[in-house]
């Protein structure tokens, strides 16, 4: 493999790049897919090619449903680039690291299917040692069988802080208590919701399943907390979690506090290529505008999965598969008649499991103290700005998150604002009374995961052409 | 220094041992692990102090996306310790503060 130009160049193997992959080579097209993670999977399905743990019943049926996936993906004839952190793109070509080492590819079309991150979670301590996301005590599970260190306790709110509670207690793992933020409001607006909730009874059969599974494994679940804070003992870490629940303040020995506020877009690439976002009241969290092939303001640029919004796993896997018609198509390998008539059934399935959504935004929408923390909570954890330095210098007329940047170096260290850039634009917007689109996000420049100079100097001209052959592996 | 608030092996299908040294004690880590679950597995951290007031942290996300698990390991500083796997003899010390500089000799 020498080629450094494809048809077709995926960045993301989770179940969106995977099936778009699959979908795409199958019908010819030279596909390259790269991944940062040495494995394909994506977040849901991390490592199921090679699971850590021994016992299946743990992470379950879902997660093992992705071995099919991941095995007709290593089957097909695709130029999997592993290990490989795509740090700039743009509309026909673009840039990774991989082993310290930089690397251009070319492409006709490029899909984004980079997927979610954990939505942040600020509040008083949550930057002690030991407080730590649901996701990341899953992914420890898949890609190592570890279990957090005891006492643990769950916080938060959404169907993976109920999912990770009951995979722990399979793990025999004990949790303490399970903090459900959740306000209680938010069940009855959500009722508004049901009919789709109805048509997608399966995931609410799920969430009840799990709610039975807790209840029987005799773990307190204390729905209504407000008001969650972490405390340090004076080695440093996680000591202690208080909360109040119904007016009155409680305390819980910890050693690991689990988190969560449900997921958002990983939209570094997307936003860096400037391609047009929109701010979703439904999701409460911006998306790249597209439309119903996953294409991008950007003609050629597509986007999958839950990068482009919300959907899980299974969603992203038929989102995938949209847009690879789309790009079949559109390099001229199958007729519009075909595409449609592929499409069709792709979109009433997409269709099903998109109707639970509505109704689960609306109940697992954050609590207003996430989205707008108290004064002293931090919000950038690199540089350490608290929420009451944003409103300080938004009140003194700070009239954006670029400036916010400027005037406080929110959004300046290693993480480049991918923990406080929701939190900051919220903020501002607060103060200005002002719709949040109004206020805008951080502008995102390339390269969005650090590139050493070194590492800049290895991109001369001339080396880049075979750079990405020596790293492509079949 | 390691505490009682070590991570917890679970019952895991076959995988090699692989011996990594943080902060120049030895570690068996398994191999397929990151750099940072290796560190949570041995109770050692915190992963490294933040620049601005000295503040102890360790890895939050686990995925490359919160950057508080960076380290030093085989000599590159501010490296994602989530994002790397062990490999054999890997030395690996806490980043405290921000990364030094090289100093540029005239
Ligand atoms: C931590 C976490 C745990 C989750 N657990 C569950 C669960 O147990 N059950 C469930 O139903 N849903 C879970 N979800 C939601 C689930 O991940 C998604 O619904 C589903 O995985 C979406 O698939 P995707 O293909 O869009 O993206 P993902 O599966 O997220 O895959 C995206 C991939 O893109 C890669 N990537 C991103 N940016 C770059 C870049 N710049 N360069 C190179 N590679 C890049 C990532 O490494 C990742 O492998 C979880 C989400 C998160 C964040
Ligand atoms: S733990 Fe968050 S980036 Fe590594």
């Amino acid at each position: 493999m020498t080629e450094s130009h494809y048809d077709l160049v995926i960045v993301g193997a989770g179940p969106a790049g995977m099936a778009a992959a699959i979908d795409s080579a199958r019908a010819g097209l030279r596909v390259a897919l790269l991944d940062e993670q040495q494995t394909a999977g994506g977040q849901i399905y991390r490592r199921v090619g090679s699971p850590a743990l021994r016992d299946r019943k743990i992470l379950g049926p879902d997660y093992y449903y992705g071995e099919k996936l991941v095995d007709s993906f290593q089957r097909c004839s695709i130029d999997h680039i592993r290990g490989a952190s795509v740090w700039e793109a743009e509309a026909d070509q673009l840039c990774f690291s991989v082993d310290g080492g930089s690397h251009r590819l070319t492409f006709d079309a490029l899909l984004l299917a980079t997927g979610a991150q954990e939505r942040p979670v600020p509040f008083p301590g949550w930057t002690a040692p030991g407080v730590m996301t649901c996701g990341s005590a899953q992914i420890m599970f898949k890609t190592s069988g570890l279990a957090p260190a005891v006492p643990v306790v769950i916080a938060g709110s959404g169907p993976l802080l109920l999912l990770v509670a009951c995979q722990l207690v399979r793990a025999g793992v004990p949790v303490e208590a399970v903090l459900d933020t959740t306000p209680g409001s938010h069940y009855r607006e959500a009722l508004a919701e049901l009919g789709g909730a109805l048509r997608g009874w399966r995931y609410l059969l799920k969430g009840v399943r799990l709610l039975a599974e807790l209840r029987q494994a005799g773990v307190p679940l204390i729905k209504n907390v407000r008001q969650l804070q972490a405390l340090t003992g004076s080695d440093g870490q996680l000591e202690r979690v208080e909360y109040s629940h119904r007016g009155r303040r409680y305390s819980r020995v910890c050693k690991t506090l689990l988190v969560h506020q449900g997921v958002v877009p990983n939209v570094q690439l997307s936003r860096s290529m400037g391609l047009e976002h929109f701010w979703s009241e439904q999701q409460q969290c911006w998306l790249p505008r597209c439309d119903l092939w996953g294409e991008s303001s950007m003609a050629g640029i597509y986007i999958a999965g839950d990068g482009g919004g919300i959907g899980g796993a299974l969603a992203a896997e038929l989102q995938g598969r949209l847009s690879a018609c789309a790009i079949i198509h559109r390099l001229g390998r199958i007729n519009q008649g075909e595409r449609d008539e592929q499409a069709r059934g792709l979109r009433r399935q997409l269709d099903q499991q998109l109707a639970i959504r509505p109704f689960l935004d609306r109940l697992y929408r954050p609590a207003a103290e996430f989205l707008h923390p108290a004064d002293e909570t931090l919000v950038c954890r690199c540089e350490e700005v608290s929420a009451g330095e944003i409103r300080r210098i938004a009140g003194q007329g700070c009239a954006g998150p670029n400036q916010a940047k400027a005037f406080s170096r929110a959004g300046m260290g290693p993480c480049q604002g991918r923990l406080c850039g929701l939190t900051v634009s919220q903020l501002i917007a607060e103060v200005h009374q002002l719709p949040i689109e109004e206020v805008g996000y951080y502008r995102v420049r390339a390269p969005i995961k650090p590139v050493t100079l070194g590492e800049l100097a290895t991109m001369a001209p001339q080396s880049s052409h075979h750079g990405a052959g020596e790293v492509a592996e079949k | 220094m390691a505490s009682d608030s070590a991570f917890k092996r679970l019952p895991a299908n076959p995988a090699d041992a692989v011996e990594i040294w943080v902060e120049g004690q030895a570690v068996t880590a398994r191999a397929g692990d990151s750099v940072a679950a290796a560190v949570l597995a041995a109770g050692l951290g915190p992963t490294r102090t933040t620049p601005v007031s000295g503040s102890p942290r360790a890895p939050y996300c686990m995925m490359g996306v919160c950057f508080e698990c960076l380290m030093e390991i085989d000599g590159q500083p501010n490296t994602q310790g989530c994002m790397i796997l062990v490999t054999d003899g890997m030395k690996v010390s806490f980043q405290r503060g921000a990364r030094d500089i090289p100093e540029c000799s005239a």
